[in-house]
């Protein structure tokens, strides 16, 4: 994503602003990733949810993935710890690990400083 | 009996063959099968290596598929870094013998929110090892997790339980580990991973480094305790188990030339035993690789192998230098038969020298293995050390059966006996070389100090270096002790010259009795001579005295004739009886 964003500025550096409202505004892009129906998993979802309809509502995209279903996407995301909600979007990329208890954390991982601020 | 087998089978424990050169021997067969292993040691060790061949040689020798689990490096750091030791990891992980795994831990990504297990690293390992049905799995280094995840209580219960998992699994594990400052590892894993525990050190000592690997522990087996050195190189680890031999090589009752026909004659004219261990020592500049490069070449000349270590000489220079004494060694490197190895002695220490010695006999597969000079290492080690690579090295080479010389350089000061001490019990002929200061000429004095199982030669013999190769006078012993060189030459000539007046003396007595014969014989002569004419005068006087007769009997025949006596008859047999005689 970098990347993209990267020559885009070069080339219009008078758009440099533009893409700052987009990415405020942009979705988020969260993927959950959850062993099975352990307490941890459910709290995850759980916590998450709440968090995601308060301060996010409208605005985001989350898919729970089971990793006991789909062993095979834990290598391409990195995954070591479970729950981990990895955030694609907006920048920077997260992994937010843990059973989401602690909101704080959770807002420092999703960067919804600017959020609670509002 | 198939019970009591199969009982015994179970009891015992099992082991994975690792494949590296060297350790399953240390180890009485690989590492527990089934177990995890922690491999602990500084950076720069070879840690990641060893997990590596132990995987990669599971896969290719012994149809074992595994896991690479990194931490630290990326697959294609991996790949690249391994291909250097000839192993192709494009090709097995292509093949499903290994499959790589890449685990990237960014701090600053990860934020903690509350209770949280591995499970996901579990599952990807499981998924990993079911897609392969791996049988063998390495974590490199997964202390890294410590610095990725901050909770240490959740990620210490967390590795017990991977750790358990493992063995569940039935798995044989490598788990590396960095070495901490009082623990083997920076995070205690040897707490969890108590099964087998191998500590790899990499020490510097006076600049020169050598790698050293240790089994610590080695639960429910028996290991060769002792720190072995062992090195990488382009065909990955190899360990070297020397120290487990013992002193039972087989001896050979075969002799072998040295090279040197008067030096064979020394040693019962039949030279050196095959498979001992021969030691020529001498101050600087006595020929002491003149003798080596003799024997070099006489044993090329009889078809075999020797690999020449030169510490000292660069083989071109050697090959050189022993031209001008008409020793041609090229031939022979070029058919084959003569291998060089030169290398500095403090290019790397002694462990690794002896790594390295291993690594080319065993490729070259010599009979005769000459190291030139051996005691350049004391310079760089302390003696103890020097001597039990020597020994180690005997040992390894007595026990393949091959010859070996070592020259040996001794200091001007010390005495010449002295300073191989160290060593000495360890040399089955000892040649020493010295310089004999006479009358203002150094000259080469050669000696057979010792020589183990032979009625050796007792004498000095003078040493000569021509350009056909090195000659031995036969020993010159005056009244004062062993001449060389012109003092030598000059007893010899005295003694020439003795010769000679003893000759003339035999001579002149010759000639003398040769004149005495004559003078005996002329007067002989003269004698028969005068014998001859007094006989001729006797016979003049019988003559006469006969005719006198003659002449009375015929003056008395005519006064009897004249007187008319009838005695004719008695007168002519008178005459008669004169002229028979």
């Amino acid at each position: 994503m970098m990347k993209k964003n990267k020559p885009k500025i070069k080339e219009t550096p008078g758009k440099f602003e533009q893409p700052m409202p987009e990415r405020n505004q942009g979705k988020y892009i969260l993927r959950l990733y959850i062993t099975g129906t352990t307490n941890r998993s459910i709290m995850a979802i759980t916590n998450l949810k709440k968090i995601c309809e308060e301060y996010l509502e409208g605005q985001y995209d989350l898919e729970v993935i089971d990793l006991y279903k789909n062993p095979n996407l834990a290598k391409g995301d990195q995954i070591i710890a479970a729950p981990t909600l990895i955030k694609k979007l907006p920048l920077p990329f997260r992994r937010i690990i843990g059973d989401m208890s602690n909101k704080e954390k959770v807002f420092l991982g999703l960067d919804l400083r600017e959020v609670k601020e509002k | 009996m198939k019970k009591t087998s199969s009982k015994l089978a179970i009891k015992s424990l099992q082991k994975s063959p690792s494949g590296i050169q060297g350790f399953d021997e240390i180890t009485g067969g690989g590492l527990p099968t089934g177990r995890p292993t922690l491999v602990c040691g500084g950076a720069g060790c070879g840690k990641t290596l060893f997990g590596m061949e132990f995987l990669v040689r599971g896969a290719t020798q012994f149809n074992e598929p595994g896991i690479f689990m990194s931490f630290e490096e990326t697959t294609e750091e991996l790949t690249k870094n391994v291909a250097s030791l000839g192993f192709d990891l494009e090709y097995l992980v292509k093949n499903k013998k290994i499959a790589l795994d890449y685990v990237r831990i960014e701090r600053s990504e990860i934020e903690e929110t509350g209770e949280y297990d591995l499970e996901g690293l579990f599952i990807r390992l499981a998924y990993a090892i079911d897609n392969i049905g791996a049988k063998r799995v390495v974590l490199d280094t997964i202390e890294s997790l410590f610095a990725g995840l901050p909770n240490q209580l959740i990620l210490r219960a967390e590795l017990r339980r991977l750790f358990r998992w493992l063995k569940e699994k039935g798995v044989t594990a490598v788990i590396t580990g960095e070495r901490g400052d009082e623990t083997f590892t920076r995070q205690g894993l040897e707490e969890y991973v108590s099964d087998c525990v191998i500590m790899l050190d990499h020490r510097v000592t006076e600049q020169t480094s050598t790698r050293r690997l240790r089994v610590v522990k080695y639960r429910g087996s028996t290991h060769g305790t002792n720190e072995y050195p062992f090195l990488i190189d382009e065909n990955g680890f190899s360990v070297l188990p020397i120290t487990s031999l013992g002193l039972n090589h087989i001896v050979s009752n075969k002799r072998i030339s040295s090279g040197i026909p008067l030096l064979d004659k020394m040693l019962e004219g039949k030279g050196y035993y095959r498979g001992s261990t021969v030691l020529v020592s001498g101050t600087a500049g006595v020929g002491k690789t003149s003798i080596a490069a003799h024997f070099a070449e006489a044993a090329c000349k009889r078809g075999e192998r020797v690999l020449y270590f030169c510490f000292e000489e660069s083989p071109n220079q050697l090959i050189r230098n022993m031209l001008s004494i008409g020793i041609k060694l090229e031939p022979w490197v070029r058919k084959g038969l003569l291998q060089f190895q030169a290398t500095r002695p403090t290019f790397y220490g002694l462990e690794m020298h002896l790594a390295v010695t291993h690594k080319i006999v065993n490729a070259f597969k010599p009979d005769i293995v000459i190291m030139d000079p051996i005691n350049t290492f004391v310079a760089s080690e302390k003696e103890f050390e020097v001597k039990t690579m020597v020994m180690r090295i005997v040992d390894f080479l007595k026990s393949e059966q091959i010859t070996t010389l070592f020259t040996s350089l001794t200091s001007g000061n010390s005495t010449l006996e002295d300073s191989d001490a160290g060593i000495s019990s360890l040399i089955d002929t000892w040649l020493l070389l010295r310089d004999i200061e006479l009358s203002g000429e150094r000259n080469r004095g050669l000696y057979v100090l010792k020589s183990r199982g032979m009625a050796n030669s007792n004498q000095i013999r003078e040493f000569i270096l021509t350009d056909h190769g090195v000659k031995l006078r036969e020993a010159y012993i005056g009244s004062s002790g062993g001449l060389t060189g012109s003092a030598r030459v000059a007893q010899e000539a005295l003694e020439n010259a003795e010769v000679l007046t003893h000759k003339h003396e035999i001579e002149r007595k010759k000639r003398e009795i040769e004149r005495k014969r004559k003078a005996l014989e002329s007067k002989i002569a003269a004698l028969q001579a005068d014998f001859d004419s007094e006989e001729s005068e006797v016979v003049k006087l019988i003559k006469t005295e006969q005719d006198m007769i003659k002449r009375l009997e015929q003056d008395k025949m005519e006064m009897a004739v004249s007187r008319k006596a009838a005695k004719e008859k008695n007168a002519t047999g008178n005459l008669k009886n004169h002229d028979k005689k």
